[in-house]
């Protein structure tokens, strides 16, 4: 066999085993999901179990959650970006899109560890009550995912400055980017289900 | 004292203090392991031992190490299961047998949840592994990486558990450790904890390979090959691990929260505090009731490839049997009532889940009666995995009876939580999955060892087995039927108990002698595998992709990728039986490089587990600073492949050939 | 065939002598759940014959065409005589819709079944009466069962002393983990879980001493969590109810939390009088945050 056929049989591959890795990703986003729906059907069971502690009603400060989630929306919108210039092989406005997208995520986890601090220092501390218990696990979760993401793109970051967009960055980069929008679509359930309904309930 | 207890958290001295019994096993243990650890080092095999299996990527010496794991494991289980039975027939009335209650709770616990994760799961995975990737025509899983760090993590697991024989306790809560008992309050020691860091760091590995295996067969089948043309092991495959990634996600959360009421004092499953104990029972079972399935389907799948071998025949009812998994995997979603009938849902309830339990004995009833036409107007060979198959379909059809009639709610009332339901389970489990897998081992290990096993032992050890376990759980079922509630520690004279329990304790004898046997056969087995070598690659005249390869296989599996036109593919081509002459047009390929990453990664959890349990805050810290800089790490190697050439295929396949001409 | 036939009266024979044995044992020993001295138990119990009779229908069919299969088919069959070999065959409309049709017939037929009985024997359901029921408020605690007679303001411990034909409507909760309050000849089992209150509704029709025990793992005293239940007359009941008033002892906050202490193998104990409304005190003390004089939270 040539040199060239043989590179052309490896290539064939390689792009075959972008397939998958897409594939099980997805998988892995799906088994994510029943987590989170695991989560939320606990949330919606302890909801009403305040113990005799702070509810929703009380803590919750509607316009606050509001700038953290148009945080992260920006972020998935610039994460897009990011992946865009990434497929078009601009690799100095992937560093910067990406930068913006961290920079957004930490404002939105800041924000979010603002508010737990908030709340434990008003006594309403996950100790509390079943519905607090609930409220500080499934945000978490999701404020712990929003971390894990963060530092794989920072992780990222790092190698698209040191090595450019390879066919391995590439791969992994979008796999990020999958990865942020899902945590995005999981905080407007978050939003909807813990906050909005929490205020008005 | 404060250095200490940041140092050691809550350990202490007291942690290796121990009744009798555990401290024979927890030594026998550790000189067992050091004693393997210098032997290693004696024979100076740890080069080649890291070279060839701690680092390996390869799917089938990944399940082997899954088989030796599942079977020492199988042998721990075991002993805690004879002890229940020594227990149980001995302390009656005055006498308090050999076991306090504390220890005999904790063996009950133990056993159920190695039986479950490291036996069931460990077989598993070591089956699908060996198996999986030859009947599809694949080189190897579809992440190979993500493979080895699965049954590391699964290591890891099984090595927390059986810490707590050496280092504090166990969990005295049962194999589900239902809350409150499972909470701090009631259960103060650590024992609850090793019971949710082995299962949550084993169960993480199992949703990995679930995600591996899904991706694997959906992708990675050999060319031609549609769906409706695969064996129906890799159908029940698939099955199983969608269930895999349905189900262990809720186990995930479920563990984690009662790990935070224990940790850091949440309210989920507390008794008060606005907490919801019952939530604990819905989630678990809505994970628990599925995992059945998720050991069950393989097994199915086994006897789908057994007995159409057996019977030179082909599968009776194809799509009927592929119609019956999706319904069962479907409809295991829809029953996990049933285990807490007597919680007090109403009635409408209730009557609900009993038919939809009722419902799944359709698909499985339909499943047994394709086999039994499978082997009518057939050639059976009753060889040892056939007897298997016939203890299977005894047994399981009275275990089957039996869930039928626990499925009333009006009749669960009376043997809930009774023995009636421990013989029920039971009769499942070891008839339906451990005969399964062990039926599928025996058919299946000339292919991952190139010799068979002797078929005398085997089949000894079969019939020790069934008529074992008919003794040791048929009494269980008049026991439950008398009043007599599981977990029993001691029971009293007047009850009338005793003289089933020293049958059901005969019969576990009988069970042991199975297994002896099984170990005698395998010995006997590797000493003479020189008189009974596969050459030929297909020993059992077969009819799936796997036989078409040599035994053991080479590490890519197939040289050519074979080309599938039809189902049983290779049976048919057997049946034409041209040989060809045409030289096979070898392509390169890419293989991916052993690698460390797997194995430290389950160290750092290992680490990371015991940092938890123990309440050793930097220890936490390390493992799990440890777990993300091995992955970026990981992730930052693009050299992990290497090409495989033309020229090595072709060597590895005149050594092949000539393997077998010295022979 | 010869040869598997003997084969088979030498599996065979072991088989039938065990199960002649089995029966034999059985027919002499007293199985609780199969011989009930109450209406729910023996409605509960026609309930398993009936999902025996329909197993036997489902098992005995199977277990001789397995065998019938197997010895006719065998390979060594096919070396001595002409016997069907139909390497192909792998499907049948007819086969096929039978055994998926059969099945669904007999889940249907067992499905009204379940739906009825279900119904018939939810353990919420009050039973029918002529004679005014007694409550009783069941609480599980560590590792003994309490029970208290509102109405006839009386409480014992470990000892449920009931009137013959009377219904009763049990209440029942815990004060530790969970339970599973369990008198297998009267009948239905029913969990009793902290912070919870389920009902549980039995008659005793039969004079006699059952046992009772929890059905449901609680801790190291599980074991000895069993408790006699004495179904008697209605003059033997007033003549009880007489004795446990005589009892020294009364059951008040402070009795009470020194009765929750665990214990294991607790000695039957009498209170002649209960402090009104401790069962409810009970119930609720989980559900709401800890207030002055009440009963400690375990």
């Amino acid at each position: 066999m040539s040199e060239l056929a043989e590179t052309a049989v490896l290539h064939e591959e390689r792009r075959h085993s972008d397939d998958k890795t897409m594939f099980g990703f997805w998988t892995y986003i799906m088994t994510d999901c029943v987590l989170f729906a695991s989560l939320f059907a606990t949330y919606a069971v302890l909801h009403n179990n305040t113990f005799g502690g702070p509810s929703g009603r009380t803590l919750f400060s509607l316009p606050y959650v509001l700038v953290e989630t148009l945080a992260l929306l920006t972020s998935s919108f610039t994460c897009g970006l990011a992946v865009l210039a990434a497929q078009r092989g601009f690799k100095k406005q992937v560093l910067f899109w990406f930068a913006l997208t961290a920079l957004l995520g930490l404002v939105f986890l800041g924000m979010e560890l603002h508010e737990f601090h908030d709340f434990v220092a008003q006594g309403a501390s996950w100790r509390r009550s079943g519905f607090l218990s609930a409220f500080f696990t499934l945000v978490g979760t999701h404020g712990a995912h929003i971390t894990a993401g963060l530092i794989w793109m920072i992780t990222m970051m790092t190698q698209v400055a040191r090595r450019g967009l390879t066919r391995g960055t590439l791969r992994r980069l979008q796999l990020l980017g999958l990865f942020w929008h899902f945590l995005d679509i999981v905080w407007i359930f978050i939003f909807t289900i813990v906050y909005l309904q929490g205020v008005s309930l | 004292m404060m250095f200490a207890s940041f140092l050691l958290g809550r350990l202490n001295f007291d942690a290796f203090k121990h009744p009798v019994v555990t401290e024979g096993a927890a030594v026998g243990m550790v000189v067992g392991a050091l004693l393997t650890l210098a032997l290693v080092t004696y024979f100076r095999k740890w080069p080649y031992l890291w070279r060839e299996w701690l680092t390996t990527t390869n799917h089938k010496k990944i399940g082997v190490m899954y088989l030796i794991v599942s079977t020492l494991m199988l042998l721990r289980g075991g002993s805690d299961a004879l002890m229940m039975r020594t227990q149980q027939a001995t302390s009656v009335g005055s006498s308090h047998g050999v076991l306090s209650a504390d220890t005999f709770q904790q063996v009950v616990s133990a056993h159920g949840t190695i039986m479950i994760f490291f036996v069931g799961m460990g077989f598993m995975f070591a089956l699908i592994n060996l198996i999986l990737p030859l009947q599809l025509g694949a080189r190897d899983v579809a992440f190979p990486f993500m493979n080895a760090t699965s049954f590391w993590l699964f290591t890891s697991g099984m090595l927390l558990v059986n810490l707590s024989l050496v280092v504090g306790d166990f969990s005295t809560a049962g194999w589900l450790a239902y809350p409150p008992l499972s909470e701090l309050q009631y259960s103060p020691s650590s024992g609850v904890d090793y019971w949710i860091w082995s299962l949550q760091i084993a169960g993480i590995g199992s949703l990995m390979s679930g995600i591996n295996f899904i991706t694997t067969i959906l992708r990675m089948r050999a060319p031609g090959m549609k769906l409706m043309q695969m064996p129906l092991f890799a159908w029940s495959v698939l099955g199983s691990m969608s269930l895999v990634a349905f189900a262990f996600p809720i186990l995930t959360v479920t563990l984690a929260l009662l790990a935070l009421d224990r940790t850091i004092g949440t309210h989920f499953f507390t008794a008060g505090g606005g907490a919801n104990a019952m939530m604990y029972v819905n989630l678990i079972w809505a994970w628990g009731h599925p995992e059945v399935y998720i050991l069950v389907l393989p097994a199915f799948g086994i006897f789908s490839e057994i007995v159409p071998t057996f019977s030179r025949k082909r599968l009776f009812g194809y799509t009927s049997m592929v119609a019956a998994i999706w319904g069962i995997v479907f409809l295991s979603f829809t029953v996990w009532l049933h285990h807490f009938f007597t919680m007090g849902a109403g009635a409408d309830v209730n009557a609900f889940f009993g038919i939809a339990t009722m419902i799944i004995a359709i698909p499985t009833g339909v499943k047994i009666f394709n086999w039994l036409f499978t082997m009518y107007q057939g050639k059976i060979r009753f060889t040892s995995p056939m007897i298997y198959f016939m203890g299977f379909v005894f047994l399981f059809t009275m275990g089957g009876v039996t869930g039928v009639m626990l499925a009333v709610p009006a009749i669960d009332f009376q043997v809930h939580n009774s023995l009636f339901l421990v013989a029920h389970f039971h009769t499942m489990i070891v008839s339906g999955v451990l005969f399964g897998y062990f039926a599928g081992l025996t058919y299946w290990f000339p292919k991952a060892f190139g010799f068979k096993l002797n078929e005398a032992l085997g089949k000894a050890a079969a019939y020790c087995w069934i008529i074992g376990f008919a003794l040791a759980f048929g009494p269980l079922y008049i026991l439950g039927l008398m009043g007599a509630t599981r977990r029993l520690d001691h029971y009293d004279a007047s009850t009338g108990w005793h003289p089933l329990f020293l049958v059901a304790g005969f019969g576990a004898l009988v069970i042991s002698c199975g297994v002896a046997l099984q170990i005698l056969q395998i010995i006997y087995s590797v000493l003479t595998r020189s008189w009974h070598r596969d050459l030929t690659g297909d020993p059992w005249n077969g009819r799936t992709l796997e036989w078409a390869t040599a035994s053991p296989p080479p590490f890519y599996n197939f040289a050519v990728l074979p080309l599938v036109r039809e189902r049983d593919d290779f049976w048919a081509s057997k049946q034409l039986a041209k040989p060809s002459n045409v030289q096979p047009k070898y392509e390169p390929f890419l293989e991916l490089k052993s690698t460390g990453a797997p194995i430290i990664i389950a160290g750092f959890a290992f680490v990371f587990g015991f940092g938890i349990i123990w309440h050793i805050w930097w220890l936490v810290a390390v493992g799990f600073v440890g777990i993300i800089a091995t992955l970026i790490a990981r992730t930052g190697n693009d050299d992990a492949e290497r090409v495989v050439s033309v020229a090595e295929i072709k060597k590895v396949e005149a050594e092949i050939v000539a393997r077998m001409e010295h022979v | 065939m010869r040869g598997s036939r003997r084969k088979l009266i030498l599996l065979l024979l072991p088989v039938v002598v065990l199960v002649v044995v089995a029966v034999w044992y059985l027919s002499r020993t007293n199985i609780p759940v199969m011989e009930p001295a109450g209406q729910i138990g023996a409605k509960e119990r026609n309930l398993i014959w009936m999902g025996v009779g329909l197993s036997v229908l489902v098992v005995i069919p199977v277990y001789v065409m397995t065998i019938a299969i197997a010895l006719k088919y065998n390979e060594r069959n096919h070396r001595t005589k002409k016997i069907q070999y139909s390497p192909d065959w792998d499907r049948s409309r007819l086969f096929e819709g039978l055994w998926w049709g059969i099945p669904i017939v007999i889940i249907g037929i067992l499905s009204v079944i379940t739906w009825c009985s279900s119904h018939s024997l939810d353990p919420y359901r009050p039973l029918d009466a002529t004679v005014r029921p007694v409550t009783l408020e069941v609480v599980a605690l560590d590792w003994k069962w309490l029970f208290i007679y509102p109405q006839q303001n009386v409480a014992s411990v470990n000892m449920l002393e009931v009137p013959e034909n009377t219904p009763i409507n049990f209440d029942i909760t815990s004060d530790t983990v969970m339970n599973s309050f369990w008198i297998p000849q009267l009948g239905s089992q029913i969990y009793a879980m902290p912070g919870m209150s389920t009902q549980l509704h039995l008659e005793a029709n039969k004079l006699g001493t059952f046992a009772g025990s929890s059905a449901n793992i609680s801790g190291v005293g599980f074991a000895h969590m069993t408790f006699t239940t004495k179904s008697v007359s209605a003059a033997d009941f007033n003549k009880w109810l007489a004795h446990a008033h005589a009892s020294q002892h009364s059951l008040d906050t402070a009795s009470y939390n020194q009765l929750a202490q665990p214990t294991i193998g607790h000695a039957v104990t009498y209170y002649s009088s209960v402090q009104p409304g401790l069962y409810n005190e009970l119930v609720v003390k989980y559900m709401t945050p800890a207030q002055q004089g009440q009963v400690q939270l375990q």
